[in-house]
C-alpha cells in the first residue's frame, strides 16, 4: 500500500483502509492528499517524532494469544475459595445474566430515540421499576457509578434540600466508600463544603451509638446517612430510633443497601428512610476486577425530591399511537446536559449496560427468589461465623445481627491478618479483607464476605485449613 | 463510483412487550437456590431470626414471578428492539468505533470476571500489567506523565480534573481565591457542569470569528482567580482553535492549570499532543476513541492523565511497576477517590487490547481516514437542499466532524431536526446526534463518520438523510410523525415533565394511570 505509515494491508476495524477506496475519497473531496485535511492545525502544534507505540497485533490470533498470556497469570476466585466482599460481592451469576449481558445491541447502543432504542429504554424502565419494589420507593434514577457515588450524590442532594450543610456518617464505614463521599462533600475551602462528621459505634453490635448520634446532631445536619447492612455486615437494631432522631433535628434521612437483602431485610422506608442508595454489583454481574459496580439513587415520587435527581430520569409516556406506550428520558433541563454548570451535579456515560442485567436478575429471582437467597446468604454466613469462633484463638466481633459479612478477629492466635491470610493462599484461599490497618481499634481482624456460592464444604474447608494455618 | 444508492426496507423488531411487572403468575420461578444443608440447618435453626423481628421483610417485594425461559424471551425481545450500532451509526461525538468480538469474550473469562479487585497483587499480575501497558501507550499519545482510570465516564473524568485542580491549588493555599473555571460555550456540558460541582465558579466564553473564542476574549476573563481551563479541541462542529497554545501560555501566565478534553482525538491523535501544547492535564474515552463498547451509556472510562506536577495528587491507587512487578501505589497527597477500587477494568482491558490490534500505524490511518470521510460527507451534504454546514466564514477542511443546520428546511417545511432524526431511523440507521446544548446552531445535526464505516455506508447514510429532506418538502406531515418502521410510535413527551404525570417507576405509573381514570369518569 502507498502509505507512508507502513500500514501494509487493510485493517480488519476499518472498512475504508483500502488505497483504491481512499483514492475514490480523496477525489470526491477534492484534496491532492489526507495531509492537506489537516490544514487548520499549525504546524508547530504537530508531532515531529514517531509514536512509540508497541508493535501491532493485526492478527486475531496474535492478539488473543498475547492477551491470554497475560490474563494467564491472573488467579481467579473460582480456582480459589474466595472470602472478599467489601464492596463488590462474589455471587451467584444466573447464565441468562451472561447471555443478555453479551447482547450486541445492548452492549454497543449509545442514545438513539425512544422508539429506535424503545428495547434499551423499557429494559432501563423496568429496572427502575423493579428496584423500586425493593425498596419501596415510587422514583428510581437511571444508575450512577458506584455505591460511593450513589450515596454522594444523594447527600448532595439532602444540603440542597435542607439548605444545610453537614452530614453524619457512621465511622465503622467503607474507608473507599466514605473517601469518595468526602470527594463529593468538598473541601473545606469551597463555599459548598459540606462537613462529614462520623458517628461512633456500639462494641457489642457495630450499630450506630445512639448516645454519639444525639450529641452529634443540630439543626446544622442537612442529613444522616447510615448503612443497613453496615459495612462490616451488621444490622442495626435501632435503624428507626436512628432515623427518629434524625426527623426531630429535620435532618434527611439516607440509607445506603445492599439490595440483595431485602427479599429478607425491611425496605428502609419502613424504618425512615427518605432517601435510599445503595450498589447494583450483587444483581447479576460478576466482580470483574471492580469494573462491575454501580449505584442507584431512589426517593418518594415527590417533586421537590425528584427535581433535585442528577442523574438521567426516564418516564413512561404515551406515543402518538392510543394505547401504545414507551418511554422519554424527562427532566432533563436540570440535568447537566442541558443546564451545564446550572444542573444538578453532573450526569453522562453511567452503567446503563449493567443496569440491564440487573433488571433481568431481578425478573428470575422474583419475591421468593430475594426470601430464598436471602435466607441462604443468612444461613451459611451464620455456619461459618458459628464454626470459626469455635476454633481456639479466633472470635466474631459485634454480636450475631450481620447479612452476608462479619469480621473475623485474630488477636489471640498471636499472628496478624497478614500473616494467616499468606498461609490460606498457599492453600488456594482467599482471606477477607484485612481491617488491621484501617480500623487499628479492631486489632488482627478481617472482614470475612460468604454468600450462597460457598457451600458447607467450602465453609469447612475455610476452617479447618485455619485451624491448621493458627496450630502452627 | 456514483450509482445511486437503494434504500433498504428495514423494519425493528416490534414485539409489544407487556412490561415485566406485568408478566409471570404468580408462584412461577426463574431461579432456585440450594437448601441449607442439613449441618448447616442444624447450627444455625432459623436464619431470619438473625434478624430484628422488626427489621424483618413482611411485604414481600412486588417483583413478577417468572419461570427462566420467559425471563430470557422478554430480555432478547427487548434486545431485539434496540436499533443503535446494528445498522449504521455516525452518532456525532462518541466516535462510533468497531468493538471487537474477541474484546468480549476475553473480559467475559474468569480471569477477569471472577477476580476480586482487592485479591493480593501477586495474584492479578496479568490484569496490572494490562492496565499498566494501557497507561504507557496513552501517556505517548498525551505525552503525560501518568494516567488514572478511576473516573467511570468522560464526564466522571472531567469531575476528576477538577477534583485534582482543587487540590493542587489548596496545597499552594490558593484554592479560596482561585475558584473559577474557564470554559468556552463549545467545552462539553459535563466539564461545567463538573466544575460547578467541585465548587468551582464557571466563567463560558462565547464563540468569535472563524468558530472559536477570541484571545482577548481569555485574556479578559484571565486573572489570580483562575484555577483552570477545560477545553474541547477541536471542537464538536470540527474547528481546530489555531491559537491554543497561546491559550495555554495565558492561564499558566496567571498560575492557571489547563485541562484538555479529548473527547474529539480521533482526528488528531497522533499529530498532536496534550503535552507538547503545554496542557497540565487530559482525558481520553476509552469507549469511544479506543475501541470499547458504549453499552447504552456504560460501563466506560474516563482515562484521566496528568504531568508529574498533577500526578502526586491522583485520587486513590495507579499501577506502577517495580522491576519484574507490577504493585499498586497511593501518593501520600492523593486526593480522595472518585470511585470505589480501580475502575471499570474490562474497559480498559478493552483499550489496551484495541491499541494492541492498531498499533502506531493503524492510529494514524484511523485518524487519516476518520478525517477524509468527514470532509467526504461534507462534500454529498452540502449539495443535499435544506441542510447547511455551521461556520461557514471558516472555509477549511473540517476535522473529523462536522456541525449541520437543517434550519433552512424547518423555514420551509416546518420539518424540524428531530423529525428528520426520526425519519433516518426508519431506513435502519441510529438517530444522528443533534447537539449539545445550547444550539448555537439552528436545527443542528452532527453526523462523526470515524474510521470504521464503510464508504458504501457512508453512502447510505448520506442517501437517508437526502431521503428525509426530500420528503420533508414532499410530505412534511409524513416526516413529523415518523418514525414508521420502529417497534414504537413518535413518543408523546409534552406531558412527563409534569409531577402528575411523569412515572419513573412502574408502580408509579400504575398509581397515576389510576388517578386518571377517576378522574376522567368524574368528568362529564
Amino acid at each position: 500500500m502507498s502509505d507512508s505509515f507502513g500500514l501494509v494491508t487493510a485493517h480488519p476495524y476499518m472498512a475504508n483502509s483500502v488505497p483504491e477506496i481512499k483514492r475514490e475519497m480523496l477525489e470526491a473531496v477534492g484534496a491532492k492528499s489526507v495531509e492537506e485535511l489537516f490544514e487548520q492545525i499549525p504546524q508547530e502544534h504537530r508531532l515531529t517524532t514517531p509514536l512509540q507505540l508497541p508493535p501491532a497485533l493485526t492478527s486475531e490470533l496474535g492478539l488473543r494469544s498475547h492477551l491470554l498470556s497475560l490474563l494467564g497469570k491472573n488467579q481467579t476466585c473460582e480456582g480459589n475459595l474466595n472470602f472478599l466482599g467489601a464492596g463488590c460481592w462474589q455471587h451467584f451469576v444466573p447464565g441468562i445474566c451472561d447471555e443478555i449481558a453479551a447482547r450486541r445491541e445492548l452492549v454497543t447502543n449509545i442514545w438513539g430515540t425512544s422508539s429506535s432504542d424503545h428495547g434499551r429504554n423499557q429494559g432501563l424502565f423496568e429496572f427502575c421499576s423493579e428496584i423500586a419494589e425493593l425498596v419501596d420507593l415510587d422514583c428510581v434514577g437511571l444508575p450512577v457509578y458506584s455505591w460511593g457515588c450513589a450515596a454522594g450524590h444523594a447527600i448532595r442532594m439532602a444540603a440542597r434540600l435542607t439548605g444545610r450543610r453537614e452530614v453524619l456518617i457512621p465511622r465503622l464505614m467503607d474507608p473507599q466508600r466514605l473517601s469518595v463521599i468526602r470527594t463529593y462533600c468538598e473541601p473545606v475551602q469551597n463555599a459548598g463544603h459540606i462537613t462529614v462528621r462520623l458517628v461512633d459505634y456500639v462494641m457489642e453490635t457495630g450499630g450506630i451509638s445512639l448516645a454519639d448520634l444525639e450529641a452529634k446532631i443540630s439543626s446544622s445536619t442537612a442529613a444522616v446517612y447510615f448503612e443497613m447492612p453496615s459495612y462490616i455486615g451488621a444490622i442495626d437494631a435501632n435503624a428507626a430510633a436512628i432515623a427518629n432522631v434524625a426527623r426531630r433535628f429535620g435532618a434527611q434521612v439516607i440509607v445506603g443497601v445492599d439490595p440483595l437483602s431485602l427479599g429478607v431485610l425491611s425496605a428502609p422506608p419502613k424504618y425512615g428512610a427518605d432517601l435510599v442508595v445503595g450498589s447494583i454489583q450483587p444483581l447479576g454481574l460478576h466482580m470483574l476486577a471492580g469494573g462491575s459496580l454501580g449505584g442507584f439513587i431512589a426517593s418518594r415520587d415527590e417533586e421537590r425530591y425528584v427535581r433535585e435527581f442528577p442523574t438521567l430520569l426516564l418516564s413512561a409516556a404515551p406515543t402518538i399511537e392510543p394505547g401504545e406506550l414507551g418511554y422519554s428520558m424527562t427532566l432533563l433541563k436540570q440535568s447537566s446536559y442541558d443546564a451545564r454548570e446550572q444542573g444538578k451535579d453532573w450526569t453522562g456515560h453511567t452503567v446503563h449496560l449493567w443496569a440491564q442485567v440487573c433488571a433481568a436478575y431481578m425478573a428470575l429471582l422474583g419475591p421468593a427468589g430475594f426470601a430464598e437467597l436471602g435466607a441462604l446468604v443468612l444461613s451459611r454466613s451464620h455456619y461459618a461465623a458459628q464454626r470459626l469462633q469455635k476454633l481456639d484463638g479466633i472470635r466474631t466481633l459485634f454480636g450475631t445481627g450481620f447479612f452476608k459479612e462479619f469480621v473475623v478477629n485474630f488477636d489471640e492466635t498471636g499472628k496478624s491478618v497478614a500473616q494467616i491470610h499468606r498461609e490460606l493462599r498457599t492453600r488456594a484461599i482467599f482471606g477477607g479483607k484485612d481491617l488491621s490497618v484501617e480500623f487499628p481499634e479492631l486489632g488482627q481482624s478481617a472482614l470475612y464476605c460468604v454468600t450462597e456460592v460457598h457451600a458447607q464444604a467450602d465453609i469447612d474447608r475455610l476452617v479447618d485449613t485455619l485451624a491448621e494455618v493458627i496450630s502452627k | 463510483m456514483n450509482e445511486p444508492v437503494k434504500l433498504r426496507k428495514y423494519h425493528s423488531a416490534a414485539w409489544d412487550e407487556p412490561v415485566v411487572m406485568e408478566l409471570g403468575r404468580k408462584g412461577r420461578r426463574g431461579v432456585l437456590f440450594p437448601a441449607p444443608e442439613v449441618a448447616v440447618r442444624d447450627a444455625v435453626g432459623d436464619a431470619l431470626g438473625f434478624l430484628p423481628s422488626d427489621l424483618r421483610r413482611q411485604a414481600p417485594p412486588a417483583l413478577p414471578e417468572m419461570s427462566e425461559y420467559e425471563v430470557l424471551r422478554h430480555y432478547l425481545a427487548l434486545s431485539q428492539e434496540v436499533l443503535g450500532m446494528m445498522g449504521i451509526s455516525l452518532f456525532g461525538t462518541c466516535t462510533m468505533k468497531y468493538n471487537p468480538s474477541l474484546n468480549e469474550q476475553l473480559t467475559s473469562r474468569p480471569e477477569v470476571a471472577e477476580i476480586h479487585p482487592l485479591q493480593d497483587t501477586d495474584t492479578i499480575q496479568g490484569l496490572l500489567e494490562i492496565v499498566h501497558g494501557c497507561d504507557l501507550m496513552l501517556r505517548e499519545l498525551s505525552g503525560m506523565d501518568q494516567f488514572t482510570f478511576q473516573p467511570g465516564g468522560g464526564a466522571h473524568g472531567a469531575y476528576c480534573n477538577s477534583v485534582v485542580t482543587r487540590a493542587y491549588h489548596a496545597s499552594r493555599g490558593e484554592l479560596e481565591r482561585r475558584n473559577q473555571v474557564i470554559v468556552t460555550i463549545q467545552t462539553h456540558p459535563c466539564c461545567a457542569a463538573t466544575a460547578a460541582a467541585a465548587g468551582f465558579e464557571v466563567v463560558t466564553l462565547m464563540l468569535e470569528a472563524g468558530g472559536y473564542p477570541s484571545v482577548d476574549a481569555l485574556r479578559s476573563v484571565v486573572s489570580d482567580r483562575t484555577a483552570a481551563l477545560m477545553v474541547n479541541n477541536p471542537d464538536d462542529m470540527g474547528i481546530y482553535n489555531p491559537h491554543i497554545k497561546e491559550w495555554v501560555d495565558i492561564v499558566h501566565a496567571a498560575g492557571g492549570l489547563c485541562f484538555y478534553d479529548h473527547a474529539n482525538f480521533n482526528g488528531v491523535m497522533g499529530k498532536i499532543r496534550a503535552r507538547d501544547l503545554g496542557f497540565d492535564a487530559c482525558m481520553y474515552m476509552l469507549h469511544k476513541t479506543f475501541g470499547a463498547p458504549k453499552g447504552g451509556l456504560g460501563p466506560a472510562v474516563g482515562a484521566y492523565g496528568c504531568t508529574e506536577k498533577l500526578a502526586p495528587f491522583l485520587p486513590g491507587q495507579i499501577v506502577a511497576r517495580e522491576g519484574e512487578r507490577y504493585v499498586l501505589r497511593e501518593s501520600a497527597g492523593a486526593v480522595d477517590k472518585v470511585r470505589e477500587f480501580l475502575g471499570n477494568v474490562p474497559q480498559v482491558i478493552k483499550a489496551y487490547s484495541w491499541l494492541r490490534a492498531m498499533g502506531a500505524s493503524g492510529i494514524h490511518e484511523a485518524r487519516d481516514l476518520s478525517v477524509l470521510a468527514n470532509n467526504y460527507m461534507g462534500k454529498k451534504i452540502q449539495d443535499i437542499p435544506g441542510v447547511t454546514i455551521s461556520n461557514p466564514d471558516n472555509e477549511q477542511w473540517r476535522m473529523e466532524m462536522t456541525r449541520y443546520s437543517l434550519a433552512e428546511l424547518t423555514k420551509a417545511t416546518g420539518v424540524m431536526a428531530v423529525d428528520v432524526q426520526n425519519r433516518m431511523t426508519d431506513f435502519g440507521i441510529d438517530a444522528p446526534w443533534l447537539s449539545h446544548e445550547p444550539w448555537l446552531v439552528p436545527e443542528p445535526i452532527t453526523p462523526e463518520a470515524g474510521e470504521l464505516w464503510s464508504k458504501e455506508d457512508l453512502d447510505y447514510w448520506i442517501e437517508a438523510l437526502a431521503q428525509a429532506c426530500r420528503e420533508s418538502y414532499s410530505d412534511p406531515k409524513m416526516v413529523s410523525n415518523s418514525p414508521y418502521n420502529q417497534a414504537i410510535h413518535r413518543v408523546d413527551a409534552s406531558r412527563i415533565e409534569d409531577p402528575a404525570h411523569w412515572a419513573m417507576t412502574w408502580r408509579a405509573y400504575v398509581k397515576k394511570r389510576a388517578r386518571e381514570n377517576i378522574q376522567r369518569t368524574l368528568e362529564p
